[in-house]
């Protein structure tokens, strides 16, 4: 039986773009389908009624939601190809430990970013580039955090890369000059075709956020 | 070579009696090592950098952190008496509804534990709202894990051992049986379990501190 697979996203999701590497890593085939926050549609409220959030992944009419549980699924159907966890349990542990830090330190100190002003937007660009330094440091001189090869760590980081510029402009910061090696990590990534054709261009990102600023009447 | 394994921990944290039912359900022997938030010692600063918290599990010199992948370390090393199930869509729910537990369930009930008159009210719903989630996800079980306590169950744990101490200490009922019967039952079943049993911190220490955990927000409002 074939599988079917749906993928409730939206473009310019990092949450949404990692589940999209991970498929695109193991060649996998699926269907794409845009939601739209402000009005969201009778599958997705049905398929994640627990939180409502994108991305959700509907395999065979299940669904998985929560994108880092979503990569982790894909590896442990889909055994192949393109691992995306290392085999041995302390270093799945260790991925699994940094994939969950980004969760934790990124996507919050990032959004206040462009949420909000003055000491409140200072206080969260030092919080964002203190955590892309420990990122930074626990990269060292790896080419990838799984090491020589692309892996869950990576894919769970790279996706904010789109949103690099976004932050940088709202938070009149530079990355690259804080954490010169992670952009060069970060630009290494993006020779992937998984990841180039996953990742939403950073204007665009922008062009979202200024919409969303206007809408909500955000400064 | 002999494992050494070593858990770097506090008497009563939830995060802590997580990894201690695992370690007793899978036979585990290992050295315990209590922590004194206040005054913590070298050895967590170094195995744990990042947060300085406990649990840390350190197994032959190597220290694993953060509870749930303590458990799915432990799960994923020992194969006997497995924790997570095997199929890759009971493992994938399983770690939603942890990660639900953590990220929504354990913040409603504490708002409710920590807030007073109007604000108390109007966290009781929210919090209502989580614990149905998790009353379905029990119609048909014993345990979340099924038959047998797993990985789910663990992760729940600390509903078993602190919703009772909690109720007790702002006198409502945070888990009523009449609403919430399979939770209310489950929490019971879960307590009795004669390995969950031997692991418990003792009650009256632990009404001590949660009623001292919650004094500071008292006087906030005073």
């Amino acid at each position: 039986m074939a599988d079917e697979l749906i993928l409730l996203d939206v473009h310019v999701s990092m949450f949404g773009m990692r589940v999209r590497v991970a498929l695109a890593e193991k060649g996998i085939e699926y269907e794409y389908r845009e939601e739209n926050l402000a009005n969201k549609s009778p599958l997705l409220l049905e398929m994640n009624p627990v939180h409502k959030k994108i991305p959700v992944l509907i395999h065979n009419g299940k669904p998985i939601s929560e994108s880092l549980i979503i990569v982790q699924y894909i590896d442990e159907v889909w055994t192949g190809k393109s691992p995306l966890l290392p085999s041995d349990p302390y270093q799945r542990a260790h991925a699994r430990f940094w994939a969950d830090f980004v969760d934790k330190k990124i996507f919050d100190a990032g959004r206040r970013i462009w949420t909000r002003k003055g000491e409140e937007q200072e206080a969260a660009t030092k919080e964002l580039i203190d955590a892309l330094k420990l990122l930074e440091g626990e990269l060292g001189e790896k080419a990838y955090f799984g090491g020589d090869k692309f892996g869950f760590v990576d894919m769970a980081l790279i996706t904010f890369y789109s949103w690099f510029y976004t932050y940088e402009t709202c938070g009149n910061f530079s990355v690259e000059e804080h954490c010169p090696k992670l952009v060069a990590w970060a630009k290494r990534c993006m020779e992937r075709e998984s990841v180039s054709k996953s990742l939403a261009d950073p204007k665009t990102v922008y062009e979202f956020v200024l919409m969303l600023k206007k809408k909500y009447g955000i400064e | 070579m002999a494992e050494e394994l070593k858990l770097f921990r506090t008497w009563s944290s939830p995060y802590s009696l997580r990894v201690v039912h695992a370690l007793k359900i899978k036979g585990l022997e290992y050295e315990t090592i209590l922590e004194d938030l206040q005054n913590k010692s070298a050895a967590v600063l170094e195995y744990n950098p990042t947060y300085k918290k406990v649990p840390v599990l350190v197994h032959n010199g190597k220290p694993i952190c953060e509870s749930l992948l303590i458990l799915e370390y432990i799960d994923e090393t020992w194969k006997q008496r497995p924790l997570l199930p095997q199929d890759p869509y009971q493992k994938a729910m399983a770690r939603f509804w942890a990660k639900f537990g953590d990220d929504k369930v354990l913040p409603s009930i504490w708002t409710v534990f920590i807030s007073q008159g109007k604000e108390q009210e109007e966290a009781i719903a929210p919090a209502a709202g989580n614990l149905k989630f998790l009353e379905e996800q029990l119609k048909g079980k014993k345990f979340f894990g099924g038959e047998t306590i797993g990985y789910l169950d663990l992760a729940f744990g600390w509903m078993a051992n602190l919703i009772s101490i909690l109720e007790e200490i702002v006198d409502l009922k945070l888990v009523d049986p009449e609403i919430f019967p399979l939770l209310s039952t489950w929490m019971n079943t879960f307590s009795d379990d004669p390995v969950i049993k031997e692991c418990w911190p003792p009650r009256d220490k632990m009404v001590e501190k949660f009623k001292a955990m919650r004094e500071p927000y008292l006087q906030r409002t005073a």
